[in-house]
């Protein structure tokens, strides 16, 4: 058996278990997609609307299906880690799990959908 | 011997204890525009999955994004992006240790609404 004072099981750790990770993803995958989300926001409003033809057209293009891919990955996974910290700062154990495990699978299962209609209408 | 059992946190402060001011609505409005943005996400994950499947999918997804609603919600996920994203960089300042006097707080504040209204128009009038 392992003796482990307070402090040692603590230290490195705080309150959230993972030390600073959590942070610096949000603040990272923030930075980026601040620079894709403008050229998105255009490509994407500009697609939305024509027929299908042309919308497949649109969304083969290299550019935009990787831009678009990009969105949709790291939009999701920015939603998810900000979707927890709101979830960890109103709700308690196993509610508190319920939901974030929920949260994590929605974003998983969107990224999947969207990552597979694109690389289906892309290649 | 170190406890391992769960201590049970405060949580955060809630919402109604406060006084509403700019700063904090600008800093909550970042929270609900981030999470209701997933609405837009499914609308248009939907779309681009029936995109790929067929026409008669396509055409049911596309008349849902297209029709009215579907606008209203597109439209308002618009400003919610261009707000978050804003609120996103002021964040990043703040993290910096900057900006964060009173004055200079609430003219960011005004900043990310003022802001995210005219990104918005905008980008409606780019496409």
């Amino acid at each position: 058996m392992r003796y482990l004072t307070a402090r040692k099981r603590a230290e490195g750790k705080g309150a959230a278990g993972t030390g600073t990770e959590h942070l610096w993803y949000m603040k990272m995958s923030g930075v980026g997609l601040a620079l894709i989300i403008p050229v998105f926001l255009v490509a994407f409003g500009r697609t939305l609307g024509g027929s299908r033809a042309e919308v497949l057209e649109s969304l083969a293009h290299p550019a935009m299906a990787i831009v678009t891919g990009l969105v949709i990955f790291f939009g999701l996974r920015h939603f998810a880690a900000g979707a927890q910290t709101m979830i960890e700062d109103y709700s308690h154990g196993t509610t508190r799990r319920a939901l974030i495990i929920a949260v994590t699978v929605l974003s998983y299962g969107m990224i999947a959908t969207g990552l597979f209609a694109l690389a289906k209408i892309a290649l | 011997m170190a406890e391992t059992r769960e201590v049970e946190r405060p949580l955060s402060p809630h919402l109604q204890v406060y006084r509403p001011q700019l700063t904090s609505i600008t800093s909550i409005l970042t929270r609900i525009t981030g999470n209701a943005l997933v609405v837009a996400a499914l609308l248009i994950v939907w779309w681009l999955l029936a995109a790929s499947t067929s026409d008669a999918y396509f055409e049911l997804a596309d008349a849902v994004l297209t029709s009215w609603f579907g606008d209203l919600v597109l439209t308002l996920s618009l400003w919610a992006v261009w707000y978050h994203y804003l609120a996103g960089l002021r964040h990043l300042y703040f993290d910096a240790g900057k900006g964060m006097d009173i004055p200079t707080a609430e003219k960011l504040g005004w900043g990310c609404i003022i802001g995210s209204v005219a990104l918005t128009v905008i980008t409606l009038l780019l496409v």
